[in-house]
C-alpha cells in the first residue's frame, strides 16, 4: 500500500468537511473489505482514508409502519442476519446477507460498503432494488434521496458525487412476498454468478405488483420491468411462470468472464427466476 | 502518518503508534510479537489470520489497525488458561483435526467464536460457519468432529 493520512471524524459534518478538502482524493473506509483489497493490488492509491466507522448518523437501524425500515450504511452483513427486526420483517436481507461471504468477513463488511462500490454482482443489490429501497446521501449541501433501483450507473460506479456520503437505505413498509436467490459454483463464500430477487403481491388471487432484480448479469443490477408489466393484473399459472423466466433471461446482456460464460448465466436466469416466482406467487 | 491508538489484547492494554497501512495482522505480528495469527492469502479467502475483535470473528489482514483504536482483540494466544489448552485446542488434537497446523489458530478463534454464540451447532451449522477457514490437510471431517465433540461434552 501506499502511505496515506488516516482520518477517524467523530461527526457527519467533520466527515464531509474533510471529504469536501480533499476534492475526491479520499477513500471512505467502512468495513474495508473492498477498499483494502484494492488498495493492496496497488488499484487505489487514495492520498487520504477516512474512517467513517465513529459517526453515529451511519448507524440507524429502525422500523415505523409508515415510513419502513431505515438502514445506516453501518450496518455490517452480521447485523442484517442477526436483526430480529430484519428477520421478521424483511426476511429476504437476512437470508441474502448470510449467503454472502464468510461468517469472518460478515462481521466487518457493511451494506453501505456492498452498494457503494458498485459490483455488478452486489448481493444486497437486487433484494433491496425489488423492496423498492431508496438511497439517502448526504454532503456539505445538504441531503437527497434516490431511489436504489436509479444509483448504479456502471461496474464500480454510481451516482454518488465527490464530498457525498451514502447515509442510510430506506425500504418501505413489506408488502407482498420477496425472495432472493443466489447461484455460484461454490455453495459458501463465492460471488454470484446470477442473483435474481422477486417480489410478488397479490390480492384475489391477481398480481397487484411485481419486481423482477437481476444480479451479475448486467453493467448494473437490473430491473426487468417489461416481464414486471406483463404480469401485473395477471393471475400466476406454471405457465406464465414459465413465460415470465424465459423473457427476464432474454433481457440481460451477461459477459462471459473467468467465473461463467454468458450462455451459461442466460440459461441460470431463467432457473432462477422460474424458482424465486413459484416460490414467492403459487 | 502514524497514529496513536490503544489496543486491548488478550487482555493487556497496549498504546502503540502504528502506521496507517498496517493491518491489524500486521500489529499483532510485527509489533506486539504474538505470531499465532497467520498470514495465508492476505485477502478474506483462507481465514488463517482470524482472531475475536469486541466479541465478533473477524479476518485481521483485511482491518486497518488504526481503523480499530479501542478494539478489544482475543487471539490464539489468549484461549489457553492457566497453562491449559481450550477444549477446542484439545479436541482438534484429540480428533485429529491438524496436521500441518497453519490454518490450526483460524479454526480455533472462529469455533471459539461459534461456539460462543452457539454452543450446540447442528453439522450443518458448524459446516457453514467454517466456510470462512481453509485447511489443505484435513479435508475438514476431523475439524467438524472435534467442533461437535466440544458440543458434546458442554451439554
Ligand atoms: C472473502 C470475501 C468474500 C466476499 N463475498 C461477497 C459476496 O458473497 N457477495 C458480495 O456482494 N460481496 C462480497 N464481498 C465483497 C465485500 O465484502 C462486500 O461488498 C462488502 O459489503 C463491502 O463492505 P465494506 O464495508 O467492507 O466496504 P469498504 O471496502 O469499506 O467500501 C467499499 C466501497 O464503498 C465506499 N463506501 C463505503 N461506505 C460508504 C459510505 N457510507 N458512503 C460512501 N461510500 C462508501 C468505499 O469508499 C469503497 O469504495 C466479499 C469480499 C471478500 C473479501
Amino acid at each position: 500500500m501506499n502511505s496515506f493520512d488516516h482520518f477517524t471524524p467523530a461527526t457527519l459534518n467533520e466527515a464531509l468537511s474533510i471529504l469536501s478538502e480533499r476534492n475526491g482524493n479520499a477513500a471512505v473506509i467502512a468495513g474495508g473489505t473492498d477498499l483494502l483489497l484494492r488498495m493492496k493490488n496497488h488499484i487505489l492509491k487514495p492520498a487520504a482514508v477516512l474512517n467513517v466507522k465513529r459517526i453515529p448518523e451511519l448507524r440507524a437501524l429502525s422500523f415505523d409502519s409508515n415510513e419502513g425500515l431505515r438502514l445506516g450504511a453501518l450496518t455490517t452483513l452480521r447485523d442484517l442476519t442477526r436483526s430480529p427486526l430484519i428477520r421478521d420483517l424483511y426476511p429476504v436481507l437476512a437470508s441474502a446477507a448470510g449467503l454472502m461471504a464468510s461468517e469472518q468477513i460478515r462481521s466487518l463488511a457493511t451494506l453501505g460498503g456492498n452498494l457503494c462500490n458498485a459490483s455488478p454482482s452486489a448481493d444486497l443489490a437486487p433484494p433491496l432494488i425489488a423492496l423498492d429501497a431508496v438511497a439517502c446521501l448526504v454532503s456539505l449541501s445538504g441531503e437527497r434521496q434516490i431511489p436504489l433501483a436509479e444509483f448504479f450507473t456502471g461496474p464500480g460506479r454510481s451516482v454518488l458525487q465527490k464530498g457525498e456520503l451514502l447515509k442510510e437505505i430506506i425500504v418501505p413498509p413489506p408488502q407482498g412476498k420477496t425472495a432472493y436467490l443466489k447461484h455460484s459454483p461454490r455453495a459458501f463464500m463465492d460471488i454470484a454468478i446470477v442473483g435474481a430477487a422477486v417480489r410478488i403481491q397479490q390480492q384475489g388471487g391477481k398480481c397487484q405488483q411485481a419486481r423482477i432484480v437481476l444480479g451479475a448479469v448486467a453493467p448494473t443490477p437490473l430491473r426487468v420491468r417489461s416481464v414486471e408489466e406483463s404480469l401485473e393484473g395477471q393471475t400466476f399459472t406454471d405457465e406464465s411462470i414459465r413465460q415470465a423466466a424465459k423473457i427476464s433471461a432474454e433481457a440481460c446482456s451477461p459477459i462471459s468472464d473467468v467465473r461463467s460464460a454468458a450462455w451459461y448465466r442466460k440459461r441460470m436466469v431463467e432457473v432462477l427466476v422460474r424458482r424465486g416466482l413459484q416460490a414467492v406467487a403459487l | 502518518m502514524k497514529t496513536l491508538i490503544t489496543l486491548t489484547v488478550n487482555g493487556d492494554a497496549h498504546e502503540l503508534y502504528v502506521d496507517a497501512r498496517r493491518t491489524l495482522l500486521d500489529v499483532l505480528r510485527n509489533e506486539l510479537g504474538l505470531m499465532g495469527a497467520h498470514r495465508g492469502c492476505d485477502s478474506g479467502d483462507c481465514g488463517a489470520c482470524t482472531v475475536i475483535a469486541d466479541g465478533q470473528p473477524v479476518t485481521s489482514c483485511m482491518m486497518l489497525a488504526a481503523d480499530w483504536n479501542g478494539a478489544e482483540i482475543l487471539t490464539v494466544e489468549g484461549v489457553a488458561q492457566d497453562g491449559q489448552l481450550h477444549p477446542i485446542q484439545r479436541a482438534l488434537v484429540e480428533k485429529g483435526g491438524i496436521q500441518c497446523g497453519f490454518c490450526t489458530p483460524g479454526f480455533v478463534m472462529n469455533i471459539k467464536a461459534l461456539l460462543d454464540e452457539n454452543p450446540h451447532p447442528t453439522e450443518a451449522e458448524a459446516r457453514a460457519w467454517l466456510a470462512g477457514n481453509l485447511c489443505r490437510c484435513t479435508g475438514y471431517a476431523k475439524i467438524v468432529e472435534a467442533v461437535m465433540s466440544v458440543a458434546e461434552g458442554t451439554s
